[in-house]
């Protein structure tokens, strides 16, 4: 689980360009949408093609994405329950 | 000299006709032209609805004498819609006033360049299209078509608004004596391009489209050329020209919220609204219908609601409908295709219904119309609100 | 009674390092190529890294154009933004069509897709800025800027607003450079500064740039010109081109003599530079003549680069002898920019010192 988390995070800062943050600095339990990360509802709709690329899980509705996005520790979660690859 | 800006020509070719009478017999024989898309391979096939053109490519070179393959669709639709504006407004010799053309197109030429893209490398077969990619190309492939020349000639793009900003500036040049006559409207073809687009913003219905119904699921991408004829008092007075209707007032403003996406409020929508009531000299009660935006989108439909009961007030919103259900988005030209459904209906004191449309918004009181009905029409406002912000409005009236 | 339009302040990010307002064509960047790249100003020190991590090239140079233009001018907002774009952020047009095509229409992401919007440039800026007013983009080829220039014009005349900001950008792209040489629309063998003119070649070099500037009904201390007339023609024969300056002159009630310098939209293109040789040659012939392309390279908005050279040379009151045509000398007070593009697609812009 934890290599899934930092995985997570490098994709995250490489996919959504978020070149002035390090690995480091984004905790497992940090929100990642508004006041934590500061990711908005663009890069919400990248992590959905990230999760349908790299895991195989398709979100239909982008408002799922919401809960699953919530941090990188129910991100990690939500893969870890669903992936197909 | 007249507030109003005189229409006395219009043309359009859609998914519900090919001409401006058919498409009022499917306005009001409420036919949607909303099908599975047959032009374009696309892998997303099953998934999509979309409001195609009902013609190949082959049938449009046909009808405009021209070789296989030599244009991409969107100049295609343009020179058919442009040509019906120009004919219906009586127009023998296009430079015989100080005529402009102003165009609008998120795409241009995009379907032939996505298809080529790499194959120009590998044969000259296709190097015709290479110039066909920017936005300015369609524009030129119509005024050819129409003979302009030495003439005013531009191109607008802001995405789901442009035909209506094309009209807007149209009519600023007439009113300001810089043109005589302008030209104005848009065209846009499906493509690969757009469709996969709308599709990473997963805002693509996989069926028909429900604007302003709770259970919305977002839109369907359309196609049309749309363009109207815009003429000063001096032709229309000369050439004793019939008037179709008037543009009485326009609005451009800019919602300055989110990349994409419309805030919560519509403020946008609402300023745009609110200057082109104060450029007609109409007060918000004055306003008989609403051909709304309406999308079907849910971010859409909740702030363009918002909007109008900002500005007409809480349960004095006049009767609206979307016509998108119809057509689907057909982007650029959105706001030309819904010009000229504005016409057709202050000319029949029509009102369309909003078709699909089943559940109440639970954020608010709003009902479209669902019946097409006779009402007498004075001034009908239509929306356009796109990506980046851009939000216009325009007021279309029967006296100047 | 109309307005007059002066232009307050510029800033542009060219070819040539054109950031700083400070100088004026101080140093020229020489290159041997078939494309210009611009000077890259420190993006950093203009746009915060979150906001710049999803921004395309032409958005950064517009940020820095733009601003550049606001704080010259010195305003915080203006009362519309009109942008000008032949291709909009073509890049990333260019790349969402490649990952159309090779991921075959797979795992495709939105940023690259709203980004080709042609209208983002102008989004981003009043997102920026929170500006909600009058806000509009055109995209007809080479004359993009111009039609900014003219509804600007026309909205200050009357009345309809007292500070606008103006601009026009485009991007270089390499898939646009290799199939527009295929049809010889840019040249295949790299040219100098000094042998731009003279290659005796079709088609130019590609370039890039962003050139914003404050049209305003009020002139300032930052004040560089009066902007006296501004025109657009789908379409000019050689034989008529004459008669249609003499026109638009007769109709900014301007006299042929009172022009001061012509800058000529030249790009070496063996086919099309006829039309600048016939004026310069003919009605132009006792005019000082400029030029600028061998600076800027050939973008749809390139005309945002003489618009910039011309209002600089009129608040400097010097010609810098890297753009001039000819040997001929007058103060420089009134001066006329024509362009075209391929035949199609004419300008005339007219500026005058105030």
């Amino acid at each position: 689980m934890s290599e899934l988390k930092q995985e997570l995070k490098e994709k995250i800062i490489e996919q959504l360009n978020l070149e002035d943050i390090a690995i480091d600095e984004i905790a497992d339990t940090d929100p990642l949408f508004g006041e934590g990360l500061g990711l908005d509802s663009i890069d919400a709709l990248e992590l959905i093609v990230m999760l349908d690329k790299d895991y195989g899980i398709k979100l239909a509705d982008p408002k799922e994405g919401r809960k699953i996005f919530e941090s990188i520790d129910t991100m990690a979660g939500y893969i870890s329950e669903h992936r197909s690859r | 000299m007249s507030k109003g800006v005189a229409i006395t020509g219009m043309g359009i070719i859609s998914a519900i006709g090919n001409n401006v009478q058919e498409n009022y017999e499917s306005l009001i024989g409420e036919k949607m032209g909303i099908d599975k898309i047959t032009q374009i391979e696309t892998i997303h096939k099953d998934e999509i609805m979309v409001g195609e053109v009902k013609a190949t490519n082959s049938e449009l070179e046909q009808r405009l004498g021209l070789e296989a393959n030599t244009y991409s669709r969107s100049p295609m639709l343009g020179i058919i819609a442009a040509q019906e504006a120009i004919r219906q407004a009586g127009i023998t010799d296009i430079n015989d006033y100080k005529t402009g053309l102003i165009s609008s197109t998120t795409v241009g030429g995009m379907d032939k360049s996505e298809q080529y893209f790499f194959e120009y490398f590998k044969n000259k077969e296709h190097h015709h299209h290479i110039d066909g990619l920017h936005a300015g190309d369609s524009t030129q492939k119509i005024a050819n078509y129409l003979g302009l020349e030495g003439s005013f000639m531009t191109t607008i793009s802001t995405a789901c608004s442009s035909a209506a900003n094309a009209i807007l500036l149209g009519a600023r040049m007439i009113k300001s004596g810089r043109l005589d006559r302008a030209i104005v409207g848009g065209t846009d073809a499906l493509s690969k391009f757009t469709i996969n687009g709308f599709k990473t913003l997963m805002i693509l219905s996989d069926t028909y489209n429900t604007p302003f119904d709770d259970n919305r699921k977002g839109l369907n991408l359309g196609e049309a050329g749309a363009f109207l004829v815009l003429e000063s008092d001096k032709i229309v007075e000369k050439e004793n020209r019939a008037v179709l209707a008037y543009v009485s007032g326009y609005g451009n403003a800019n919602d300055a919220f989110h990349q994409t996406a419309s805030s919560d409020n519509g403020d946008g929508a609402v300023m745009a609204m609110e200057k082109a009531l104060k450029v007609a000299g109409l007060k918000p009660e004055h306003i008989d219908y609403v051909n709304a935006h309406g999308t079907a989108t849910p971010n859409n439909d909740l702030s363009e609601g918002r909007a109008m009961i900002r500005i007409f007030g809480e349960g004095k919103v006049p009767q609206f409908s979307s016509t998108k259900a119809y057509t689907g988005h057909t982007l650029a030209v959105a706001g030309g295709v819904e010009a000229v459904y504005s016409v057709l209906a202050l000319q029949n004191n029509r009102i369309y219904p909003n078709l699909n449309f089943k559940t109440p918004m639970s954020e608010f009181n709003l009902l479209p119309e669902t019946e097409s009905k006779e009402k007498v029409l004075e001034h009908v406002l239509s929306n356009s609100f796109g990506f980046g912000g851009n939000c216009s409005t325009l007021i279309l009236s029967k006296e100047a | 009674m109309k307005k007059s339009v002066y232009i307050n302040s510029v800033g542009s990010v060219s070819a040539q390092k054109t950031y700083d307002n400070s100088t004026f064509l101080d140093e020229i960047v020489p290159y041997e190529a078939t494309e210009l790249k611009v000077v890259d100003p420190d993006y950093k020190a203009y746009i915060p890294p979150a906001a710049a991590r999803r921004m395309a090239k032409g958005i950064k140079m517009s940020t820095v154009s733009s601003q550049t233009a606001l704080k010259e001018a010195g305003l915080e907002n203006v009362d519309a933004i009109i942008v000008g774009t032949g291709l909009g952020c073509l890049d990333d047009s260019a790349k969402f069509v490649s990952d159309i095509i090779n991921n075959d229409e797979q795992f495709l992401t939105p940023t690259r897709f709203i980004q080709s919007s042609h209208n983002t440039v102008a989004g981003q800026i009043a997102l920026g800025l929170g500006c909600k007013g009058y806000n509009f983009t055109y995209v007809n080829s080479a004359v993009s800027f111009e039609s900014s220039l003219l509804d600007a014009q026309l909205q200050i005349e009357n009345s309809e607003a007292n500070n606008i900001l103006v601009g026009g950008v485009d991007e270089l792209v390499d898939h646009h450079v290799q199939s527009h040489q295929l049809i010889g629309h840019f040249k295949n063998e790299p040219v100098t500064q000094k042998t731009l003119l003279s290659s005796n070649t079709e088609g130019s070099i590609m370039a890039e740039g962003s050139h914003f500037f404050v049209l305003s009904n009020e002139k300032q201390a930052s004040t560089y010109a009066e902007l006296k007339g501004v025109e657009i023609y789908n379409s000019l024969s050689l034989e008529n081109l004459s008669s249609q300056v003499q026109s638009f002159l007769d109709h900014s009630d301007t006299e042929l003599e009172a022009i001061d310098l012509v800058v000529m939209g030249n790009n070496g293109d063996s086919n099309f530079d006829g039309y600048y040789d016939s004026l310069n040659q003919g009605i132009f012939k006792y005019t000082p003549q400029a030029y600028f392309k061998h600076l800027s390279g050939e973008y749809d908005t390139a005309t945002g680069f003489a618009f910039w050279l011309s209002s600089k040379i009129i608040k400097t009151q010097t010609v810098p002898d890297i753009v001039k045509l000819n040997s001929l000398e007058k103060p420089p007070k009134t001066v006329l920019i024509y362009n075209q593009y391929r035949g199609q697609n004419h300008s005339l812009v007219l500026l005058k010192k105030c």
